[in-house]
């Protein structure tokens, strides 16, 4: 069988009656089981997934399928889907089974996609190569010495290797845009706010993402059409009204495209500069009025994120002590001693670091240094960030400022790993949509993403403008 | 800024963490390399900036008094570590 | 001069309503109080990977009613903020309160001091947050146990400023508030329960000082009369410390009921670092005018109002309007019976002495009290038109009353034949053939025996069976009397 690149294909093949879903989640069974190396699946549900293939071809049949019937699915260890178990990559929810649907799972069951399994990622979401998850890092397809990117490194490479059609990720810092960019596929954040986060295990609750891999644009543009919206349980959900993705959005003929002038400089490697000064000159060529812009507040991005999300992560973690579920210490100790070590001997170590920063910023002698501090500059980078997306149609960007590095790489220099996040960041602390889309190789074969970002809640055009682009080519 | 041994030890016990020598002379150093990277933010003005407390734009999101459907008192105390037919168990505190 | 006299004590108090909502105050489960352990719980409650917040529009509601009763100002711009520490009962490790951006801030409440003058406490701030659940230690156990039910129960803090100045003024203070919070609705206020819990953060100094000493705070008074016992002995032992020459160390203590002492609280309580931060998993809420406006339109009548009212709307003396303006329901039932007559006084005594009686007796709530605030004032009428007399209506046709309800006084008055006569035409004959058939009698009164008077009027009773209304009888005999040659 061939590799499926949209649901589009899936179904026409479906009609033609050469496939059927229950042959579909074989054939994706089989290359995961082929590739189990990769480490991607923390949990295939093999049975079930069947079982619902066959219910949902008798539906196909009968012409009562749902939008998404055919669609294969996997899911980040984050999200939670009642019945099956939800451990954020973490020892600390050892055994735990989740125990209510995230708004987004309902929505997919709704519409018949297939949930095939529950996928690696850095523990807690906490990471960039997926090098930080209890159960071992997730090696790249495209070259298993080189991380996948991270945190939803099992999900790019889900999507990469042809184990699924799709899969949902997390996005706090670039979660979702990296690893897709090192992998070679599509990955979208969309604005903060757009989609429910009910369900998804909190790291940072004022950046947090759910986030969308997929190999089209038009699979993600459907996804995101039946996963946003307004739920009843999320109260920061946006109630602006959910557009139809999947319908397309006209491009106008002449747009005004900033491009980050750090983008093809010296911080990135010479693949990166090379490609993305390819797109650039492509866009230049159909017309387009292209500039170079700076990244508002440049230096003090990183430094705003780590604080703020260290910061909420302390607080969101809390929940994890050991009394009403998950890892509790065997030691016969008292109630002190049961949460010290419950939680020492169930974190990691990235996570055990940001936890402690977090309640250092937030501690009362340093609050307002840090944590007040940064939330004042996160206003500072929000207001130029929506002030430069008013001006531009789009600001386009490498996703990271190089392919996917080593395994290994970053592993006595934590640092220099958090400075890589240095173009996806942004967009989560101004809230507005981001997606990385495919933009070559480099000499190695290794994949290389070019970010595009856009005003609050214009996916629509954000996701037409990268059809468009990767049509260029 | 720089923070110590003893600085560590008390964000650790407001953490609920615990570590041994080792990885608590390592905290130190990887939290003061940190912390002096952002040291740099000093250098932005914020006179007269409001700090930005909430990205989304919704308000008064509220919810209408009445009882929503829960978990059944046997799914409660499903995931629990420690328990009995009725309560959630924890060690004592010790005197 | 005593010790006392040297010293002027100073204290704060924190005072919790849990509110009478339906639901928690961030999540759907019942906020009931007494079911079964973890039967009222969510996986929100339980603080599952996940699960968000979401907010409770009748609890804010109850808040915005308190703050205006209490003519605070109440916040156009409302955040939640997170106080974080670890603690079984705490499930999320953090309680979602109100930091910065409290819904009430000043206030003021009035109270009566004991030599019957008033002073407004000023209070700091009322604001929202969550109950925690309970933990159970038990003896001989090694494990606490914990239930949830209580956890995320929607909680209103008062906070007052350090403006109260005696035991006893503290008492007044959480009677006010109990009678306030009952008043609205918005808690039942028993201290007992739990559904009303108080703090209190004592000091002392030397009269005349400008500096505060330093502040112990006391927890864990079940009653408010536990709470004036506390404080009493706490501002002893602190002044008993000053004069010892030692200083006051600032920490939590607790109360012991049984020995009537504070004693200093031996669990690590060090000054807990909480980390307060605003809330991201919840939105703002902006207090419009309109919808101010509808709470406030929407505001039962307030016991020092109606204590105002009673008395010069209704001339009623101070103690009658404080005994009924006590529970809202019986003040309210009392002003339905002065709508249907104007004898206040007379409505008054009946609500505090017969109607009161019977409920207390019976421990009974007023909504179940048998007759209606129409028939009282009836009776009420039915004397003040004389048509019978106090003592009748007291002794007879009330009991009736309570046992036929349905029935008014008037009908229960003829059943039971003790319907006055005060029609003087009526009167007037019996009265004149009385005084004729006894003219030795009538010279002797004329001649200044007085006294004879009971005479006539025990003939003319007798004579109308003892239907005619004495008052009118004995007036009609002395002009009678009079009048005569």
């Amino acid at each position: 069988m061939k590799r499926f690149n949209s649901l589009t294909e899936i179904r026409k093949e479906i009609l033609s009656g050469n496939l059927t879903c229950e042959t579909l989640v074989n054939y994706y069974l089989e290359n995961i089981n082929k590739k189990k190396h990769l480490n991607v699946f923390l949990e295939v549900y093999s049975e079930e997934a069947l079982k619902e293939a066959k219910l949902i071809d008798a539906k196909l049949k009968n012409g009562t399928a749902g939008k998404l019937a055919g669609m294969v699915i996997g899911i980040k260890d984050v999200i939670s889907h009642k019945g099956h178990g939800l451990q954020a990559a973490s020892q600390i929810l050892n055994g735990f089974e989740a125990q209510f649907n995230a708004t987004v799972i309902d929505r997919l069951l709704r519409e018949d996609a297939i949930i095939i399994g529950r996928q690696n990622c850095d523990e807690f979401a906490m990471g960039s190569s997926n090098e930080n998850s209890s159960f071992g890092p997730v090696l790249n397809d495209a070259d298993n010495t080189c991380v996948p990117g991270g945190s939803s490194g099992g999900s790019a490479v889900a999507v990469q290797a042809d184990f699924c059609l799709a899969s949902l990720g997390s996005d706090t810092g670039g979660s979702v845009r990296q690893p897709a960019s090192f992998c070679g596929v599509i990955g979208l954040k969309p604005t903060y706010s757009r989609i429910s986060r009910w369900g998804l295990v909190a790291y940072a609750s004022s950046f947090d993402c759910i986030g969308i891999f997929t190999r089209s644009i038009e699979d993600n543009a459907l996804l995101l059409e039946i996963i946003a919206g307004a739920d009843d349980f999320d109260s920061t959900v946006s109630f602006k009204e959910v557009e139809q993705y999947s319908k397309g959005f006209p491009i106008p003929k002449k747009l005004k495209i900033g491009y980050l002038k750090e983008g093809i400089g010296n911080g990135v490697s010479a693949s990166v500069k090379e490609k993305t000064l390819g797109s650039i000159a492509k866009l230049k060529a159909q017309g387009h009025d292209l500039h170079e812009v700076e990244i508002p507040f440049l230096d003090y991005i990183l430094p705003v994120y780590y604080i703020l999300t260290t910061a909420e992560a302390s607080s969101n973690l809390s929940r994890f002590d050991g009394v009403r579920y998950g890892h509790r210490t065997k030691e016969q100790t008292d109630l002190l001693g049961m949460y010290k070590k419950s939680r020492a001997e169930g974190f990691g170590e990235e996570v055990k670091k940001r936890i402690m920063l977090g309640t250092f910023v937030l501690s009362a002698s340093y609050y307002d240094a840090y944590y007040t501090k940064a939330q004042k500059v996160r206003r500072l980078i929000k207001d130029k960030t929506d002030e430069l997306l008013a001006e531009f149609d789009f600001i386009i960007m490498p996703s990271a400022p190089t392919t996917a590095f080593k395994i290994n790489q970053f592993s006595k220099d934590a640092l220099a790993m958090y400075l890589a996040d240095v173009f996806t960041v942004q967009a989560n602390i101004a809230g507005i949509p981001a997606i990385s889309i495919p933009n070559g190789v480099d000499s190695n074969g290794m994949p290389i993403g070019l970010q595009i970002i856009s005003a609050s809640f214009t996916e629509n055009k954000l996701l037409s403008f990268s059809d468009y682009l990767l049509n260029l080519n | 800024m720089s923070i110590d041994k003893e600085t560590i030890q008390k964000i650790a016990h407001l953490a609920r963490l615990e570590f041994n020598e080792e990885k608590e002379a390592e905290m130190v150093k990887s939290m003061n390399r940190i912390l002096d990277w952002m040291e740099v933010l000093n250098k932005v003005d914020t006179e007269n900036v409001k700090p930005l407390t909430h990205m989304s734009a919704e308000v008064n999101v509220l919810r209408v008094d009445e009882i929503r459907p829960g978990l059944s008192h046997q799914e409660a105390l499903l995931n629990a570590p420690k328990k009995d037919s009725d309560y959630f168990r924890v060690p004592k505190v010790l005197e | 001069m005593s010790l006392r006299d040297k010293y002027q004590p100073v204290i704060g108090l924190e005072v919790h309503c849990q509110m009478l909502t339906i639901s928690k105050a961030f999540v759907g489960d019942s906020a009931e109080f007494g079911d079964l352990p973890n039967t009222n719980v969510s996986v929100i409650t339980l603080a599952h990977p996940g699960a968000l917040p979401k907010a409770n529009k009748t609890a804010v509601e109850f808040a915005m009613k308190i703050g205006l009763a209490c003519g605070s100002e109440i916040s156009r711009y409302n955040e939640y903020a997170r106080k974080n520490y670890y603690y079984p009962d705490l499930p999320k490790g953090y309680q979602i309160t109100q930091d910065k951006h409290p819904i009430c801030i000043g206030g003021k409440v009035k109270i009566k001091l004991n030599d019957g003058s008033y002073r407004e406490v000023q209070l700091n701030r009322i604001h929202m947050e969550e109950d925690a659940g309970k933990s159970i230690h038990i003896d001989g156990e090694t494990d606490t146990l914990v239930d949830y039910n209580r956890a995320g129960v929607p909680l209103i803090e008062m906070v007052s400023e350090p403006d109260l100045f005696s035991s006893d003024e503290a008492y007044q203070f959480l009677t006010e508030v109990r009678k306030l919070v009952r008043y609205l609705e918005i808690c039942d206020g028993n201290m007992e329960e739990g559904s009303l819990r108080c703090d209190a953060n004592i000091s002392v100094m030397l009269k005349g000082s400008k500096t505060l000493g330093k502040k112990v705070e006391v927890k864990n008074m079940n009653s408010i009369r536990n709470v004036q016992r506390a404080i009493e002995h706490e501002i002893d032992r602190q002044i008993d410390q000053l004069e010892k020459g030692e200083t006051i160390i600032s920490e939590t203590r607790t109360f012991d009921a049984g020995t009537g002492k504070t004693a200093s609280m031996r669990t690590k309580e060090e000054m807990n670092d909480y980390r307060y931060f605003p809330e991201p998993d919840l939105q703002p809420i902006i207090v419009s005018e309109e919808w101010l406006t509808n709470i406030r339109s929407a505001m039962p009548p307030l016991p020092n109002y109606l204590l105002d009212k009673f008395q010069k709307q209704y001339g009623l003396p101070e103690y009658d309007a404080y005994v009924l303006t006590d529970n809202k329901e019986i003040a309210l039932f009392f002003e339905e019976i002065c709508g249907k007559t104007t004898n206040y006084k007379a409505a008054s005594n009946w609500v505090m002495g017969p109607v009161k009686s019977f409920l207390n007796e019976l421990t009974l709530h007023i909504k179940d009290y048998p007759v209606t605030p129409a028939k009282l004032a009836e009776l009420i009428e039915l004397v003040d038109s004389r048509k019978v007399s106090h003592t009748a209506a007291q002794q007879t046709i009330y009991p009736e009353m309570l046992i036929s309800p349905a029935k008014t006084p008037l009908q229960l008055a003829k059943e039971l034949n003790i319907l006055q006569d005060s029609n003087s035409d009526s009167l007037l004959p019996i009265i004149k053939s009385v005084l004729a058939e006894m003219p030795a009698k009538v010279a002797e009164y004329r001649g200044g025996k007085k006294g004879i008077l009971g005479l006539f009027m025990g003939e003319v009773m007798r004579r109308s069976k003892g239907k005619a209304d004495p008052k009118l009888a004995s007036e009609l005999v002395i002009k009678e009397l009079d009048s005569i040659e």
